[in-house]
This record gives structure tokens, C-alpha cells and sequence, in this order.
């Protein structure tokens, strides 16, 4: 057990001295198939401070990727409150909880989910189609984004032309292109092979210490939680600090 | 052989089971061709229905004699004694004793259409009382014949449908006369029911024309007297005249107009086809695309690529069919019978006439359609045979 | 244009579906820019009249011949400029197949009224010092390869020289063209003087006249004041302004309008059904896509946006190589080889083309771009 492992002891409470980015308080979440409806969270609580690097485990169907739509906003929950940075996010619109997402989150997804008919730098350009940036600025900013990620010599190659790991990364660069304070990563390793995804962690882990960035990662794998500051475990809709036997 | 042929049947089975998955594109590619074959039986019911109309105006052992040089009588010229002599020809049948000949004349008078109001010209005809004998299928549908030398007139059904006044009990103006309509006739579909008959006389003086008539229409004893009969006319030394069967005649008069609506209508149909072809193609790659594992699964198994290409073509044919049967349905519904008005530029007068959708008109647009299918399944077919089994199964 | 990129690359994604469709875009505009020459054909000189025109008939109808003389009387109505008489001539060159309208007229007066024809100097002098000389129209010249100083043979089954001859011949005077799209120059007009000397009967008779009134805003009272004078007398007349006269040609001809319509909305129906199914398909087959655009902040409408933009770029593409083609394909001539008055595309039918375009793409592209945009993210990603 690291260090870090040991400090999640501490459960769902913040580690004191730092300012609170995600407030997830009594939420449900409820889901109707046809008749049939399935509770998937239930008066669930947490709470996030700025500058973490959170590792959500547990296994399938425990509602991990579920909260974490909550917390980035491509999700209402049935009940309770998501409040990130001061903002009560599931009480907006659709119109302005795309436009906070915009702003706020940047998402990286298992299968990276690369626009396959854009080049890595447009496709990293993407989410700065949404602000008032001008082409030359866009592009200089995806650039960087791909310099962070070590990939500025891949800016013109197209996604099947790209590994998975180079991939995973323009998938990265075009998460944090917009420079959000928080990265919400879905399995981001799940996909990869052991070097592959040791390299991706690796640069979570950069973004996490040298960025500042928080970082929320949904994983299966131990590996990858170990690099997280502090690993809680989801089952049955319930959050707690050790995995349940 | 009969291996093969099983198969084929077999796979042609799966990929129908599958059809109602891909409802959306089978249907929009099947309305596609039905809407290629609508357009296209319905524009050429149009030719088709004028050329039905000039045919009909022939009577089997029916001439026409205007003068030499004249190719429509609108510019021919006969003076009386001249058309009495074509009359008095050997060869024409009688009845009573009197030749089934009838001497007219042919003018046009304006009169407002009963659809917009505005003129056309109307074509009037000054008969003898026999021309009712010569054309075929004559018969009063209200009313009564004129009177001899009375300013009476008939009218064709045809006219009394697209022009006003053109009824029993109403009056025509002609210049500054007013004749009253006092019966309406049908002519076995022919062209004659476009027109206004009058007691050719009445219409000489109505017109100033003296005795001169432009045409003699005549009914001959039987249709092989017409080689005779036309080189006694012809060898007489008395007349000028140009002798041609009524068939010949019409036929030539419809020519031009049946030409470049069939032409016309043709042309729409292809570049429509093609139109379709493409589409029915983009439908036949997309169900070929959604069944690429389901196809190389067959292949695994030991079909082989005959089977499959039959079963892709097989459905694209079916849909075709089925949207040929529809389209020319629909057409047959639509236009068989829609009666129409048009200007006849040979008399440079109304000719009306009903659009004609007939059984090779459907069949050709069956055909068509088949065609259409056939193309846009085609290549489909053939990238679904030559699909990698193995890539394939990899796919999705 | 930012999302360019974005559309441009959707539409590179298959590129064959892409090009099908395309093709049959291009199909359709092609259709329709054929089938709006074609209608302007039929329709000829109801577009061009002149609105200060009159034409005066006999009332009976056209084919029966009125007095020169009424040309004076004409004259001296109140608010007419001055009228001048046309006949028809109907000869055939070589085959009745080979129709074009010849037209009887005094020259000078005629080009008066019909400032719309070009000619040159030259060729006017030339056609006023030729009895038998005839101003053709270029289309005309085009279709026969005739020249300045050909000699026309004519066959008149309606009009003999004296002495019974039916062979007419004539001298290629002047080559007129015209000022603005819509002027017939598919005509051939023969001096009066020399027709009413040679031929054989009904000299001093003439079939029609055009007249110019002062004020076209009183053209209907002056055409009641023009047949008042010769009511009740053997030659009475019906008096209509030109486009009327035009109108009611092609009113006869048939409801040509009509039937070009409905064929163009039958094309348009099938490749509506055609684009619109082949775009609901790609909306359905990247539906992970869209969900991963949203997610990174892109709203409902901006979207929705995505998929009509890329209609419409495929659309215009489409559209604006089909109505190109059918451009060309009008330019390079009418389908009878010179038969029709006019033949081509006008700015109004152009314009309707755009409009068809801008249709074509929002009724195609509208169900797939609503099922985008209302497609929930967390659903869609969940897939």
C-alpha cells in the first residue's frame, strides 16, 4: 500500500486545508428500462478537493461511470445535488450545462472516441470551436496540447493511423486543450496495453502534480488506482475506502 | 447444380428475413423507382393518347383527298366541281345510291377555353350530310343533326368539354353571328370529336368562300380498292389532287407531336433512372455494409460467391418490382382516361385527347424499373462476394 | 466557418455513399434546369411582351385575313402611337419538319415597334434595298448555316406567286439578334411590299396588326376603343395587349406549366427520399460521435447545426453542378435542333434552383439533425 493508499482511508471525508472542487450530496439516480427500474445510486455522497487525483473503482455496473456523468454534467441525478466550483450543475439547462462543460471538464474516454475524419490536431481543436478564439490562436493552442502529451509529431495523422496509446493521448490533449480544472477519465487504460497505458498514466499523474489539474478516474485496475492520491470503491450505488470482499 | 440453386435460395432467404431491419432505405429506394415509373408512363400516355386519338380518326377503308401540294387542309383548296368529280371515283362505296363521300371545308373561330378563359381555335367543319356516314363511329349523344342550310351546328364531345358554349340549347359566335348548338356527336374517339360541325354551305358563305371546299373525305368499297382508286384520281387530267388514306394522313399529322413527347418524355425517364439507380445503389451498399459479418459468416461456412451475389441482386430486383408495380399503378390510376387539350400545330387548332396507359406502357415501365433494379444491385452484389472472409468476421 | 473541416470530413467518411448521393442531387437539379428551358420554350414571348403592345385580330380568328385599311383607322384612335400589320406567311423549307415562323412585315415600321431586335446598320440598309431580301434571326441562321446572300427556297402551300408557282425564293438580308434573353430569334420576316405584289390572291388583306399605344396603363381601354370602331362592319376585330396573346398560345398548347411541375416535384419527392434516408443512416451511424461532441460541451443546436450544414454542403454541391450542367446542356441547343422560340435557363428559374437547393437540404436534413439533437449524451455514450 503507498502512501497515498493510505490516506483514502480518510473515505468520503476532503483532506483539510484545500478548497472544495466537487460537492456530490444526496444523490439517487434512478434508471426506467421499459417497466423495470434499476437504482443505481442512492444518497450518495462525496467530496473533492482541488488538486486531487481520485481513483473510482469497483466492478461493473456499480454506477462508477454513472457518477461520473453526474459530476461532469452529462447527467441530471433523480435526486440530491452536484455542486462543482460553486455551481449548483444540476439545475441548468441542457443549453447551459453544454456550455459549462465546454468550459469546465474535459473528458477522456475508453476507446478515446476521436472523431475519425479529423486530423489529431483538429481533433484536439474541437472543443475551441465553441469559444470566440480566433483560427490562428485554436491552433497554436492544440499544438501545445499535443506538445504536452508528446505528440507534436503526429499533428496531421488521422486516428487509425495512430496507436492506441497516441490516441489515448490526442484523446488527453483535446481534454485539457481548454484548460479546465477538472479531467473526468472513464477507464482511460482499459483499452491499452501495459506500456501503453503506463504512459498514460504517467501523464494523468503529470497533469495531476504539475498542472494542478483534479482528476477523477473511473478504473478495473489496481495499477492504475495506485497512482491515484486517494482510491475509494463503488458497490451498490455505495462509496467506501476498501473494496468489499 | 441443384446444389447451387438451393443456395442461392437459401442465402436469398436470409437476406429477406433481414428486410424489414432495413425498412427505411428498402422503402425510400422502392418509392424512388416507383416515382421514376410514374413520371415516365405518365408522360407517355401523353404521346401515347394523342397517337390513339389520330389513329381512331382513321377510318379502315377511309381517304382523304385535298389538293396536290397541300399537306394538311387547312392550306388545301378544291373548287366545288373539282370535289364533285373525287366523289363521283370509282371505287367509293355507296349507300342509297349516293358515293359515302362528303365535300368540307375547314376553318378555325376563336372561343374562350372553359379552363382559363382565354381563346383557342376551335376547328370548324363544313360536312355534307354524308360525312356522318364516312367517319366511323359516329353517333348524336344529345340533341339532333343540323338542319341543311340552317346556320345550325353540332360539336364533338371533346369540344363541348373544353370550350364554352359549346353545348345544346347555347349559341357559338361566329364573327358577328350568333349559331345556335343543337347537338353534340361522338366519332369513335377520333379527332373529329374536337371539332364544330356545320352544313358546309352555310360555312362557304359564312366565310366567303364561294364553292371551293378544301378536302373530300371518302369511304371505299373495301381498303384494297385505294391503289386504283387513287391512280384513276390522279391519272385525270381534270384535277390536282393528292390522294392518301386517312391512316397515312393522321399518322403524318401526329408525327411531330408524338416524336417529341415520346422523345421528350424518354429523355426525363433516363436521367430520372439514373437518379434512381443511384439511389437504389446507396440503399443496396448500405444493406450489403449492415450485413458484412452475416455474408462472411455464409462464406466461412462454404457458400459460395454465386449465391451471395444472387441473394444481394435478388432483393434489389424484388424491391425494383415491387416499386414498378406500385409506380405504374398508380399511374394507370392517375392518368388513364385524364382527358386533355392541346394545340394540334399542324391545323393549328384544339385537339383534345385522353392520356392512354396502356399494357405495353406498363410493362415498359415494369421493365424499367427492373433495369434500375438490376444496376443498383449489381455492383453491390459483387463487393459483397468479393468481401475478405476473414477481414469481414473481424469487422464490428 | 469553422466546422467546415468537421462537415467537409463527414462527408469524406464514405466517400461512394457521398458520390451517390451527390450524383443524384445532380440528377435532379439537372432535370430541373432542363425542364425550366423547356418550359420557357413553351411559355416563349409571354415574359418579353412589350407593355405598350397591342395586337389587333380578326375577330373570327386569326386565320381569317382583315384589310389593310384598318391600319388608318387604327391610327387615328385616341392614345395610339401607331400600328403597323403583320401575315402570316407558312412556307416549308425542304420539310414541314423543318418549322420556323415566317412572318410577313413592313420593315421599318416593324423594327420600330420592336426595339428589342438587334441589327445592325449595315444589314438594315441592306434588308430595306431588297425586295425579296429577309431578316432572319440568329438561332435561325444557326440551325440552317445561312448567310448574308444565301437563297432561301421556300414551298407555300397557302400563298402562290402569281401564275400559280408555290416556290418561293428569298434573299438572307439582315441577321437580327436579340437585346435580352426570351426574344424569339428563331423567325424569318419578309418585306409586304414585295409579298403583296407577287402573290397571287388577296392583295391588300393582312393577318394581324400591332399596335403602340402612348400609355400602357390605359392599353385596356384603347383595345375596347380600337374593336368599337369596327364593330358591326365585316371585319371586326378583338383587340388583346401582346403577353395576353402570347398567354393564350400557350394556354392552347396546353397546361405545360402544370406538367413540368408536377414531373419536377416527382424527382424532387424521390431524391428527398433518397438524400434524406442516405443522411438519416450516417446521423444513426455515428450517433457515438455526435454523443462525444456533446459531451465536450457542443449544445443541442449547435448539433443540429452540424447535420443541416452538412446537407446543405452536399446539397449546394449537388445542386449547383446540376443546374451547371443543365446550363451547358441548354447552351449546346434546344432538343428539336432550333424548332423551339426560345431555349434557356432564366435568372427567376436560376433563383427558384436556389431556393430548391436551400428546401432540398432542410427537408433532408432536418428528421437526422433532430435525432441529434435530442440525443442524450449519457445514453449514447452508455451504447
Amino acid at each position: 500500500m503507498s502512501e497515498t493508499a493510505m490516506a483514502s482511508t480518510q473515505t468520503t471525508e476532503p483532506r483539510p486545508g484545500n478548497e472544495l472542487l466537487v460537492d456530490v450530496r444526496g444523490v439517487d439516480k434512478v434508471f426506467t428500462r421499459g417497466s423495470e427500474t434499476v437504482h443505481v445510486l442512492g444518497g450518495l455522497d462525496l467530496q473533492i478537493p482541488k488538486g486531487e487525483f481520485l481513483a473510482l473503482m469497483g466492478p461493473s455496473g456499480s454506477g462508477k461511470s454513472t457518477l461520473l456523468n453526474l459530476v461532469g454534467g452529462l447527467d441530471r441525478p433523480t435526486e440530491g445535488s452536484v455542486t462543482v466550483g460553486g455551481q449548483r450543475i444540476d439545475k441548468l439547462s441542457d443549453r447551459k450545462l453544454a456550455g459549462w462543460r465546454a468550459r469546465h471538464v474535459g473528458l477522456v474516454f475508453q476507446f478515446y472516441n476521436l472523431m475519425p475524419v479529423l486530423s489529431a490536431r483538429k481533433n484536439v481543436e474541437l472543443p475551441l470551436l465553441l469559444t470566440k478564439l480566433s483560427g490562428k490562436e485554436r491552433r497554436k493552442r492544440a499544438e501545445l496540447a499535443l506538445e504536452i502529451v508528446g505528440l507534436s509529431h503526429r499533428l496531421n495523422h488521422y486516428p487509425r493511423q495512430l496507436s492506441g496509446g497516441e490516441q489515448q493521448r490526442t484523446g488527453i490533449a483535446r481534454a485539457i486543450v481548454t484548460d479546465p480544472t477538472l479531467l473526468l477519465c472513464d477507464e482511460p487504460t482499459g483499452d491499452l496495453d501495459r506500456k501503453s497505458g503506463d504512459e498514460i498514466l504517467d501523464l494523468l499523474q503529470a497533469l495531476n502534480t504539475e498542472q494542478g489539474k483534479t482528476i477523477i478516474m473511473v478504473t478495473h485496475d489496481q495499477r492504475a488506482a495506485d497512482r491515484a492520491t486517494r482510491t475509494l470503491h463503488l458497490d451498490k450505488g455505495r462509496l467506501s475506502s476498501e473494496p468489499q470482499a | 447444380m441443384f446444389r447451387i440453386i438451393n443456395q442461392v435460395f437459401q442465402v436469398t432467404r436470409f437476406s429477406l428475413a433481414s428486410l424489414p431491419q432495413r425498412k427505411g432505405s428498402s422503402l425510400s429506394a422502392m418509392v424512388g423507382i416507383a416515382g421514376v415509373v410514374v413520371v415516365m408512363v405518365g408522360v407517355l400516355s401523353i404521346a401515347q393518347g394523342i397517337m390513339a386519338t389520330m389513329k381512331s380518326s382513321a377510318g379502315e377503308a377511309n381517304v382523304i383527298v385535298m389538293r396536290s401540294g397541300a399537306d394538311t387542309e387547312m392550306t388545301s383548296g378544291l373548287g366545288g366541281d373539282e370535289a364533285r368529280l373525287v366523289t363521283e371515283a370509282p371505287g367509293i362505296a355507296r349507300q342509297d345510291g349516293q358515293p359515302v363521300a362528303s365535300r368540307e371545308l375547314f376553318v378555325i373561330i376563336n372561343l374562350p377555353m372553359r379552363s382559363t378563359g382565354t381563346d383557342a381555335n376551335v376547328p370548324v367543319r363544313g360536312v355534307e350530310p354524308q360525312a356522318a356516314l364516312v367517319r366511323e363511329g359516329f353517333r348524336l349523344v344529345d340533341g339532333r343533326m343540323f338542319t341543311a342550310g340552317l346556320n345550325e351546328v353540332i360539336v364533338g364531345v371533346g369540344a363541348r368539354q373544353e370550350f364554352s358554349g359549346a353545348e345544346t340549347g347555347s349559341t357559338l359566335a361566329v364573327g358577328s353571328e350568333q349559331w345556335p348548338v343543337v347537338g353534340v356527336f361522338e366519332a369513335g374517339g377520333g379527332l373529329s370529336e374536337s371539332e364544330v360541325w356545320v352544313d358546309a354551305p352555310v360555312l362557304q358563305d359564312a366565310f366567303r368562300r364561294g364553292n371551293s371546299f378544301q378536302s373530300v373525305h371518302a369511304t371505299l368499297e373495301r381498303p384494297e380498292a385505294f391503289q386504283d382508286f387513287k391512280d384513276a384520281l390522279t391519272s385525270d387530267p381534270r384535277m390536282n389532287v393528292k390522294v392518301q388514306t386517312e391512316a397515312e394522313y393522321y399518322e403524318g399529322q401526329s408525327r411531330l407531336i408524338y416524336q417529341l413527347v415520346t422523345g421528350l418524355g424518354t429523355l426525363i425517364a433516363l436521367i430520372m433512372g439514373l437518379g434512381a439507380i443511384f439511389g437504389a445503389l446507396n440503399t443496396m451498399y448500405t444493406a450489403v455494409a449492415s450485413r458484412t459479418r452475416e455474408i462472411a459468416t455464409l462464406r466461412a461456412l462454404g457458400f459460395r460467391s454465386g449465391p451471395v451475389i444472387a441473394s444481394v441482386l435478388s432483393e434489389s430486383l424484388l424491391l425494383a418490382l415491387l416499386g414498378g408495380i406500385i409506380g405504374a399503378a398508380l399511374a394507370w390510376l392517375a392518368f388513364d382516361g385524364f382527358r386533355a387539350a392541346t394545340l394540334n400545330f399542324s391545323s393549328f387548332s384544339s385537339m383534345t385527347f385522353a392520356f392512354e396507359v396502356n399494357t405495353p406502357l406498363l410493362v415498359q415501365g415494369i421493365v424499367f424499373a427492373l433495369f434500375i433494379g438490376f444496376f443498383g444491385g449489381l455492383f453491390p452484389a459483387i463487393r459483397a462476394a468479393r468481401t475478405p472472409v476473414a477481414h469481414a468476421l473481424r469487422e464490428l | 466557418m469553422k466546422y467546415l473541416s468537421l462537415i467537409l470530413g463527414n462527408l469524406r467518411r464514405h466517400k461512394l455513399r457521398t458520390a451517390l448521393t451527390l450524383l443524384s442531387i445532380i440528377v435532379a437539379f439537372l432535370l430541373f434546369g432542363y425542364l425550366a428551358a423547356i418550359r420557357s420554350a413553351f411559355l416563349a414571348g409571354i415574359d418579353v411582351a412589350g407593355e405598350d403592345r397591342l395586337i389587333t385580330r380578326n375577330k373570327v380568328s386569326l386565320i381569317n385575313l382583315m384589310p389593310m385599311a384598318h391600319q388608318a383607322e387604327i391610327n387615328r384612335v385616341e392614345g395610339v402611337d401607331f400600328a403597323t400589320h403583320n401575315t402570316w406567311f407558312g412556307g416549308i423549307y425542304q420539310e414541314p419538319s423543318n418549322f420556323f415562323a415566317q412572318i410577313v412585315v413592313v420593315p421599318e415600321q416593324y423594327l420600330e415597334l420592336y426595339p428589342e431586335l438587334e441589327l445592325s446598320d449595315e444589314d438594315r440598309q441592306r434588308w430595306l434595298e431588297t425586295r425579296t431580301g429577309v431578316m432572319i434571326g440568329k438561332v435561325l441562321a444557326e440551325r440552317f448555316d445561312w448567310k448574308i446572300g444565301d437563297k432561301i427556297p421556300i414551298m407555300n402551300p397557302l400563298w402562290a406567286l402569281k401564275g400559280g408557282d408555290r416556290n418561293w425564293t428569298f434573299d438572307v438580308a439582315a441577321i437580327y439578334d436579340a437585346r435580352e434573353q426570351g426574344i424569339d430569334t428563331s423567325q424569318m420576316f419578309i418585306r409586304f411590299d414585295y409579298f403583296d405584289e407577287a402573290r397571287q390572291w388577296g392583295q391588300g388583306q393582312v393577318g394581324w396588326y400591332v399596335v403602340r399605344v402612348d400609355e400602357p396603363d390605359r392599353a385596356g381601354e384603347i383595345a375596347a376603343a380600337i374593336d368599337a370602331v369596327f364593330a358591326n362592319s365585316p371585319d371586326e376585330t378583338k383587340t388583346e395587349p401582346e403577353g395576353a396573346w402570347y398567354q393564350g398560345f400557350a394556354n392552347q398548347v396546353g397546361n405545360i406549366g402544370f406538367i413540368i411541375t408536377a414531373i419536377v416535384s416527382a424527382v424532387f419527392f424521390t431524391i428527398l427520399l433518397v438524400a434524406g434516408n442516405t443522411m438519416a443512416y450516417s446521423v444513426r451511424e455515428r450517433i457515438g460521435e455526435l454523443a462525444v461532441l456533446k459531451a465536450v460541451g457542443f449544445t443541442d443546436g449547435a448539433v443540429l447545426g452540424l447535420v443541416l450544414g452538412e446537407a446543405l454542403v452536399i446539397t449546394a454541391i449537388g445542386g449547383l453542378i446540376g443546374l451547371g450542367l443543365a446550363w451547358l446542356l441548354v447552351a449546346a441547343g434546344d432538343p428539336t435542333n432550333g424548332a423551339m422560340p426560345v431555349f434557356f435557363i432564366s435568372v427567376r428559374d436560376l433563383l427558384l434552383g436556389g431556393v430548391l437547393i436551400l428546401a432540398l437540404a432542410f427537408i433532408a436534413g432536418i428528421f437526422p439533425a433532430r435525432t441529434a439533437q435530442r440525443l442524450q449524451v449519457a445514453d449514447a455514450l452508455r451504447r
